[in-house]
């Protein structure tokens, strides 16, 4: 499959060599974990994700990489041994989607108390009912109290980046949580880029081998994953991990530099897109968030002075950047991919929230639900939300509840289908 | 006839390896068999545990084993023996690890993790010929969270969910899953029963089965005095009437190939094991349930009738 594409070697700033390839977000994720020189690797098929484990599948059956592959009769039991085997004290990567994700969600949370800092690549996808292929971001949303760290990737290259990013902050013994990196299902996935592949020096050196804590061996017997029937021992453990993922921030930051220092591209908890001028600006996240700036270029174009912040953690949460970015600004349109179901986005209460005790907090942050189920976001519905925001601004007035985004053609669209559906 | 070095209740290896100090209760079936079971089996263990009393072995900060334990979650347990194991073999193999450091992997879960809940993570741990032996102490219902049935629990049993009425005067009308049939069908190296009653059998049982690379399962019957209703002292007592009754075969499958390990040579009537244990009273009081004590013994004298035929 990496064979067809064209290669291109070329001298980075290093002077160590590096090489171009047209790749998928899936086939990207597979070089991240064999640059990462990961030990076990158990699978189990979904759509969208398949082409990850194909990938890694084919490498390992083929002597290329050497690790263990083992598919799994279900989400639940491959997350149970991920977690386990990186306990044991092996780098472990793993991938799902949507229904799988939440299959196997109990382990989520089992695996981060065990402090077991796997990677696993969760390609989104909307979950049912109604079931769908496309996606959203209610499976890694549903996530984000477990303990993982999250990090969401925009394009090929950065989901490629994002998995070595991970590693080296999961494993950091400041951290030692499991980590997430979410792409969008096809949009990501199945999209052809070109990006580059590291050295395997350089990422040798950037991600030195997992020292594991209290692995299980034959010389040190060790009890895993016990009771605690006393309750503050519990709330010991449980703020231990937060204050481990807080501690992330920086863990992120400090790897952060040194991969720009190593292969010359900026990784920062929040991506910055226009937003120093701007009086609006739009918070979107992973792959949609390309068609968002594509949009604030049409809108400065046309005269509104609009920018786009994209979320690149969402936990830790990065508090300090959102505030840095939108403090001082009018209007804030959160732009959630998700539902939580009568209430509306789940992260715009999160941005509120950093902003709330600012005395030059935005007058408006606008909620806004979009893009469900792989839905597209157009420029008009940018331009109307933004338009929305400013009128609310002008009024001195706040949001009665979420924008939920539907297109006149798509409503058409709909009402033709029910017609079908019931037999007329 | 193999070689063994059991013989007699004298040969039970001296060293301990589970020691006194568990939160189990007095008279736990499951664990005389875990530490009789870890005598065979020798040191250099980590258990893999799904929830279920055994759960309550170690609670931080105290552990009575003096190998490794890992609670994994109820469904699970042989997913996470598996990822152990890989992990093991891969880190050993890329020489990270010095092969001292190997371990045997052995879980360790009730009858409803190994019956329900977990039926799919043990079918596919067989598929997959993982290396790790599965011991199932099976009390026949949901002890830890207070006795409720299992599909393991024995037809005509009362358990908190199953409750003996006027309706349902049998108590639990549902038939013990055959799990040791279904362990075999998937063809593994080796499966058994065990009794903490026949403690050479046990002994020679694991023994047998360190010889073999693979899946190697072994179903032990773990009287529970609190769910049972019996004394803590009678736990063996109750063990091997089981036994002498025919109620609990003891017997090994290799490789599929199954073998009788104890033939009760005059098997005693089923009604000596169920009158002494209060999850079968309603079998005998207010009036004596003829019909289910007599189709329990058909079912045992069926059982037989094949096997010694």
């Amino acid at each position: 499959m990496h064979d067809r594409v064209s290669k291109k070697g070329y001298k980075n700033r290093e002077g160590g060599s590096m090489v171009l390839k047209m790749l998928t977000g899936s086939q990207a994720v597979a070089w991240a974990a064999r640059l990462a020189r990961v030990d076990y690797i158990p699978a189990y098929p979904i759509t969208p994700q398949t082409e990850i484990i194909e990938t890694l599948s084919e490498w390992i059956r083929k002597g290329e990489m050497e690790a263990t592959f083992v598919q799994m009769e279900s989400e639940h039991s491959l997350l149970t041994a991920a977690g386990t085997a990186a306990a044991t004290g092996a780098r472990v990567f793993t991938a799902t989607s949507s229904q799988g994700l939440l299959y196997g969600f109990e382990m989520l949370y089992s695996i981060a108390g065990w402090r077991a800092p796997l990677v696993l690549v969760n390609v989104a996808r909307a979950l049912a009912a109604p079931i769908t292929l496309e996606p959203d971001h209610n499976d890694v949303l549903a996530a984000r109290d477990s303990g993982f760290l999250q990090f969401h990737a925009e394009n090929v290259q950065e989901a490629l980046d994002l998995v070595l990013l991970a590693y080296r902050v999961a494993e950091d013994h400041r951290v030692l949580l499991p980590a997430i990196v979410n792409m969008d299902g096809f949009h990501l996935s199945f999209t052809r880029e070109q990006a580059e592949l590291p050295e395997q020096n350089a990422v040798d050196q950037f991600l030195p081998e997992y020292r594991p804590i209290n692995p299980i061996r034959a010389s040190e017997p060790v009890a895993k994953g016990i009771p605690v029937l006393i309750p503050p021992l519990y709330s010991f453990f449980k703020y231990q991990m937060h204050m481990a993922s807080r501690i992330a921030l920086n863990v992120f930051r400090e790897a952060a530099k040194e991969f720009e220092r190593m292969f010359s591209r900026i990784y920062a908890p929040v991506e910055e897109y226009m937003v120093d001028d701007a009086n609006t600006v739009i918070v979107m996240s992973n792959s949609f968030a390309s068609i968002g700036k594509q949009a604030v270029n049409v809108l400065r174009d046309e005269g509104y002075k609009v920018g786009l912040l994209r979320m690149r953690l969402f936990r830790p949460f990065p508090t300090d950047d959102i505030v840095k970015s939108l403090r001082g600004k009018r209007c804030v349109v959160v732009i959630d991919q998700n539902i939580s179901v009568g209430k509306g986005g789940i992260t715009h209460p999160e941005i509120a929230e950093a902003l709330y005790h600012l005395e030059d907090r935005p007058n408006v942050i606008l909620p806004v639900v979009a893009g469900l189920g792989g839905k597209s976001i157009s420029l008009e519905e940018f331009r109307h939300a933004v338009r929305v925001a400013e009128r609310l601004a002008s009024l001195k007035a706040g949001p009665d509840g979420p924008l939920l985004l539907f297109r006149e053609d798509e409503a058409a669209l709909v009402e033709s289908l029910l017609k079908t559906a019931s037999g007329g | 006839m193999s070689i063994t070095k059991y013989r007699t209740l004298k040969d039970v290896p001296r060293e301990e390896f589970l020691v006194p100090g568990a939160f189990l209760c007095a008279g736990c079936g499951a664990l005389l068999v875990m530490r009789l079971f870890h005598k065979a089996l020798g040191g250099n263990v980590v258990w893999v545990n799904a929830a279920g009393c055994i759960t309550l072995m170690a609670t931080f900060p105290y552990t009575p084993l003096k190998s490794s334990w890992f609670y994994t979650a109820m469904a699970s347990a042989p997913a996470g023996a598996q990822g152990i194991r890989d992990a093991l073999d891969v880190l050993i193999g890329k020489g990270k690890l010095d092969p001292s450091e190997n371990l045997k992997v052995v879980v360790v879960t009730g009858d409803g993790a190994a019956s329900d809940i977990g039926l799919q993570s043990t079918s596919g741990a067989i598929h997959r010929d993982l290396d790790f032996f599965y011991l199932c102490v099976d009390n026949e219902a949901y002890g830890n969270t207070g006795f409720q049935a299992s599909s393991l629990s024995p037809m005509g049993s009362g358990t908190a969910t199953t409750k003996p009425t006027h309706l349902y005067p049998a108590g639990n009308v549902l038939p013990k899953k055959d799990l040791f049939e279904i362990w075999r069908s998937h063809r593994p190296p080796y499966v058994a029963t065990i009794s903490p009653s026949h403690v050479v059998d046990m002994l020679r049982k694991v023994e047998k089965a360190l010889s073999f690379k693979g899946p190697r399962l072994f179903l032990a019957l773990c009287p529970c005095p609190t769910g049972w209703g019996t004394e803590p002292s009678e736990s063996v007592r109750l063990a091997r009437l089981a036994v002498e009754t025919g109620m609990w075969p003891l017997k090994e499958a290799i490789y599929g190939e199954v073998f009788h390990t104890h033939i009760p040579s005059k098997r005693k009537p089923v009604e000596e094991y169920l009158k002494v244990q209060r999850r079968f009273a309603h079998l005998f009081k207010p009036v004596k349930n003829e019909n289910v004590i007599a189709e329990i013994q058909r079912q045992v004298d069926d059982y037989w009738n094949k096997v010694e035929r």
